[in-house]
């Protein structure tokens, strides 16, 4: 089967098929990078020359709930042999689930040329590709510190949220028992990422992340998800939108849905999320099937 | 509440990660997920008749086999390929707990994965996979003991 053409895609060159991956992969400015769910599936095998990312480890604060600052990102990029003009590559398990995340933090600190592999890990194994147990060292290169952390553009805080309600669409990507608030936490994350309450944000459509992705993990054509995203869920024509989850990383995948393959220029995504929406004082949450309404002003 | 004990191999399996730094646990945690079992033949074809536990949406297929004469548990666990992390957790409760009587499993201490001492080098949720599974565990048996009166 012919790999579909990304040329349908608001922004193209988001995306590469696992074609040319196994072409480019050896370009020295590529550099692959395995983000996944699964903390030793790198180990298990991975692409030849793919250079594993923890974002549990490598991109957050080890003390305060945020991401690393510049100095330490700028650290981190020149220890994988990554410089400004690089073309980094992300893939994973999981629908790209965890890739998109730590591309969407790579998003904050302006590093320009990053894309995703169409499918994932799943369909370079599915298509009985090459994977190693090797693991490359990359000769350190110079990476000079952004001089900030650009959260403003593509990420959204609780303030801006709720300055957002009634203005701006809010997509929540998590399952419909988390949205309706049957459940206060994903099923499986009861005692660790829970929150005291359970609903949503008012007007908050639900959209499942995982219904952006077809069965063998790559990315729906873009009439299908315009068809999800922009008519059913209502982001129409909007300037402005932003996904949140439980913790930001199921949101990070729609996010680049939304941001780079549907063309929504101003995509956020709320990282601070149910964990932290649902468990603040005073904050309007709205419970059931129904998106509610703006509390008034 | 029974007093909680360390079953010997499991203790022993403690002790290996305890004796080593964070980056080698996740190394050893490989290994264990390496040497998790074959599924046997009866089940291999019925993976859906045993109790699936539901972490991670990471499937994880358990069965308890009773041996009421000695009055000891089989283990029977198996997690798909692209889950090591899950057989890795399968694989040392296996090692740890398999063939011991009821009594001892269900003395097990539930805090087994802070024992392990890898909470810096995986996610709390990712430990959950192992509180889930040893906590099916005692539930079966315990459920098992009782219904034997």
């Amino acid at each position: 089967m012919a790999d579909k053409s990304f040329s349908q895609y608001a922004n193209p060159d988001a995306l590469v098929s696992t074609e040319w991956v196994a072409e480019h992969k050896d370009d020295d400015s590529v550099v692959l990078l395995e983000s996944n769910e699964d903390v030793l599936l790198y180990e298990t095998g991975h692409i030849p020359g793919a250079q594993k990312i923890d974002w549990h480890t490598d991109l957050n604060d080890p003390v305060t709930r945020d991401f690393i600052n510049p100095e330490q990102f700028a650290e981190f990029a020149s220890s994988k042999g990554i410089t400004p003009e690089s073309t980094v590559v992300f893939y994973g398990d999981k629908s790209n689930w965890w890739a998109a995340y730590a591309l969407w933090v790579f998003t904050l600190f302006g590093h320009k040329d990053l894309r995703l592999v169409d499918g994932g890990r799943q369909k370079w194994a599915d298509e009985g590709r090459e994977l190693t147990t090797d693991v490359p060292s990359p000769a350190k290169t110079e990476y000079p510190a952004p001089a900030q952390r650009n959260d403003a553009e593509f990420r959204a805080y609780r303030e801006d949220v709720l300055e957002q309600i009634g203005k701006a669409p809010l997509v929540d990507v998590r399952s419909p028992a988390e949205y309706s608030g049957e459940v206060t936490s994903a099923p499986g994350f009861e005692d660790k990422e829970g929150a005291l309450r359970g609903g949503h944000i008012p007007t908050a459509a639900s959209v499942p992340w995982a219904r952006a992705a077809n069965e063998d993990g790559t990315f729906k054509s873009r009439e299908e998800l315009q068809a999800i995203y922009k008519d059913e869920a209502g982001v129409g024509e909007a300037d402005e939108v932003i996904a949140y989850c439980r913790i930001g990383e199921r949101s990070s995948h729609t996010w680049f849905v939304l941001q780079h393959l549907l063309g929504y220029d101003n995509a956020r995504n709320y990282d601070g999320s149910w964990t932290e929406w649902g468990n603040a004082v005073r904050l309007p949450i709205v419970t059931g099937t129904e998106k509610g309404e703006a509390p008034a002003q | 509440m029974t007093e909680q004990t360390m079953p010997q191999p499991l203790q022993e399996i403690v002790d290996e990660f305890q004796a080593v730094e964070d980056r080698q646990r996740l190394e050893l945690l490989l290994e264990f997920s390496k040497e998790l079992p074959e599924v046997p033949e009866k089940y291999r074809e019925h993976l859906d008749e045993m109790e699936q536990v539901e972490e991670c949406q990471t499937p994880l297929f358990l069965t308890v086999e009773y041996n009421d004469g000695p009055g000891t548990a089989e283990l029977v666990l198996a997690a798909p390929a692209e889950a090591p992390t899950t057989r890795g957790f399968a694989s040392i409760i296996h090692q740890g707990l398999n063939g011991l009587t009821y009594e001892e499993i269900l003395a097990t201490p539930d805090d087994l994965a802070d024992r392990l001492g890898l909470s810096r080098a995986i996610t709390p949720l990712r430990l959950r996979g192992i509180r889930a599974m040893l906590g099916r565990i005692k539930h079966n048996v315990r459920h098992h003991v009782n219904a034997r009166g």
